[in-house]
């Protein structure tokens, strides 16, 4: 082995190492901390219960409210070439590298009772803030990239001629997308879906600016474990212990089942 | 073998340059952990100090109260701590954290502010009992929430106000904020009805996008400011000259300036008794 070689693969084993320790080791760390005798007591407090129930429904609101909006947008991004697709994908994308934050005060302005849409809305006696609503256009918002990323990628995937055959046999374009396009592109849009739910499930910083922070109506399962941090660590530890399991399960659940570009191959053989 | 001594030199770069650096540099800098109300005030006093002779230049974390406390716990490095009050003074006393005892530097009192335009017509403290408000508070583990908790239910004993009035007011309530500047901006971009602050927070700037509704004296709570050195801190000697400063004569005016009570008050404690 040469010299170069050896180095090379040294600093690779040092950088995941490295990356290793920096990945796991809080993961690690909370569930050695977690109250194991009472995690369940601690869990079933209705407050905790509340947040879980919460972060549930709004999380997959959100997720549905993506999937639907953001279904079409992934169609064109993944077929259509136009003037400005550029500036239209690099506004997707934002909220992805925004610190979500910054995503609350935005929707605060925007459809805040004192906002731009928002003050239209109050005409019909509509406010957003500080509801449920509130929590899942915050989560939609910020975990929709994740979900139109993943199905126009599965979109680009699928070869164009069967969208031709589809056109040939002078199916409507509607129909040519829901018969043909969308089984196809089916394993995308399912991780698509799901990686857009994990991301909202674990929504912080837009929720908490733009919807606030009150128990049974705002308070999802991260806005508790801030809240629970600074009276009940225990609480707070194992609250986030389920949140880590419950996210992991959605990763490894991804990768796990047949969704995914990767598996397309196969299916296309069989349909 | 090799791995490790890449590792070492690694951990050394990482750790031992800074230090060194660090050691080097003459002027002293403190890490100030206060209270989010104290912003302002504690940002014009680094200013003053910044001028001194010696220069002490003050680097500050500024957050809730309960926050900082279990920042520290959890091993943040810091010279002084400043409370909004007793209460997370104490709990920072009991878990060691603290050198000598606490010092009461300032006070300061509850007002209720709503947007300027008013949207949920609150034009006296009754008025926060109406139903329907979207009203906006600390949460009960700030310091800010506690103490405006306690004002509310003083108010039940107040005529005319009703035995119900802190219940109802809790009931309209819509977000419970982790720091007493969440519940100020919240009202300032006029998302909320009205909420309860300190008088110190109505700065300047604040006061164009407020109105504020006093709380008479037998009912509003006075908020105790109690600072401490920190064990940890490797230089308490500038820790004490940044409290001797605040403590001192000019830095009780420029705290009033900016709206504090000073740490001597003659307000009387209300029939429900002081704060915890």
């Amino acid at each position: 082995m040469s010299g170069r070689v050896l180095a090379g693969r040294i600093v690779t084993a040092l950088a995941v190492s490295f990356l290793l320790v920096l990945l796991v080791l809080p993961v690690l760390a909370l569930v050695l901390r977690a109250p194991v005798s009472d995690i369940v007591d601690r869990l079933s407090e209705p407050l905790v219960l509340a947040a879980i129930r919460l972060s549930l429904e709004t999380s997959l609101c959100a997720a549905a409210l993506a999937t639907v909006l953001g279904l079409p947008v992934a169609y064109l991004l993944a077929t259509r070439e136009f003037r400005g697709k550029h500036v239209l994908e690099a506004i997707i994308a934002l909220p992805m590298v925004l610190p979500p934050t910054v995503a609350g005060v935005g929707l605060l302005l925007a459809f805040g009772r004192a906002g731009l849409a928002g003050r239209a809305l109050g005409v019909f006696g509509l406010s957003i803030p500080f509801t449920t609503t509130a929590v899942v256009l915050a989560e939609a918002f910020i975990a929709a990239p994740f979900f139109i990323g993943a199905a126009a990628a599965g979109f680009r995937e699928v070869e164009s001629r069967y969208m031709d055959a589809a056109a040939t046999l002078r199916a409507a374009p509607v129909t040519a997308f829901v018969r043909v396009l969308l089984p196809l592109a089916a394993p995308s849009v399912l991780a698509g879906a799901t990686m857009c739910w994990a991301r909202a499930i674990g929504e912080f910083g837009a929720t908490i600016t733009f919807a606030g922070n009150l128990p049974g109506v705002t308070q999802t399962m991260p806005l508790a474990v801030y809240v629970a941090l600074q009276t009940d660590l225990d609480a707070a530890i194992a609250l986030s212990v389920l949140l880590v399991l419950v996210s992991l399960t959605i990763l490894v659940a991804v990768r796990a089942f047949p969704f995914g570009p990767a598996a397309l191959r196969g299916q296309r053989r069989a349909g | 073998m090799l791995k490790r001594c890449w590792a070492g030199l690694l951990v050394a770069a990482a750790a031992g340059i800074p230090i060194s650096l660090c050691a080097q540099q003459q002027p002293v800098e403190l890490t100030v952990f206060a209270a989010a109300s104290l912003k302002d005030a504690f940002t014009e006093a680094a200013e003053v100090l910044a001028q001194r002779t010696p220069p002490i230049s003050v680097r500050y974390s500024f957050g809730g109260s309960q926050q900082l406390v279990l920042q520290l716990e959890q091993g943040a490095s810091a010279d002084v701590f400043a409370s909004a009050d007793q209460r997370w003074m104490q709990v920072a006393r009991d878990t060691g954290l603290i050198a000598g005892d606490p010092a009461i530097f300032a006070r300061n009192r509850l007002v209720v502010i709503t947007p300027a335009s008013n949207p949920g017509r609150i034009d006296r403290l009754e008025d926060l009992g109406k139903r329907g408000l979207k009203l906006v508070l600390g949460a009960e583990a700030v310091p800010v929430g506690k103490y405006s908790r306690e004002a509310l239910n003083r108010l039940n004993r107040a005529p005319g106000f009703g035995s119900s009035y802190s219940r109802r007011v809790l009931g309209s309530v819509v977000s419970e904020e982790e720091n007493v500047k969440a519940v100020v901006s919240k009202i300032q971009l006029g998302e909320a009805d009205g909420g309860i602050v300190y008088v110190s927070d109505v700065t300047p700037s604040v006061r164009k996008a407020v109105r504020t509704i006093e709380i008479p004296d037998p009912y509003n709570v006075v908020a105790t400011y109690p600072i401490a050195v920190l064990k940890r801190s490797d230089q308490s000697a500038a820790a004490q000259q940044f409290i001797q400063f605040i403590t001192s004569a000019e830095g009780q005016a420029l705290l009033a300036r900016h709206g504090f009570l000073p740490a001597e008050t003659a307000m009387s404690p209300s029939p429900a008794g002081p704060p915890r």
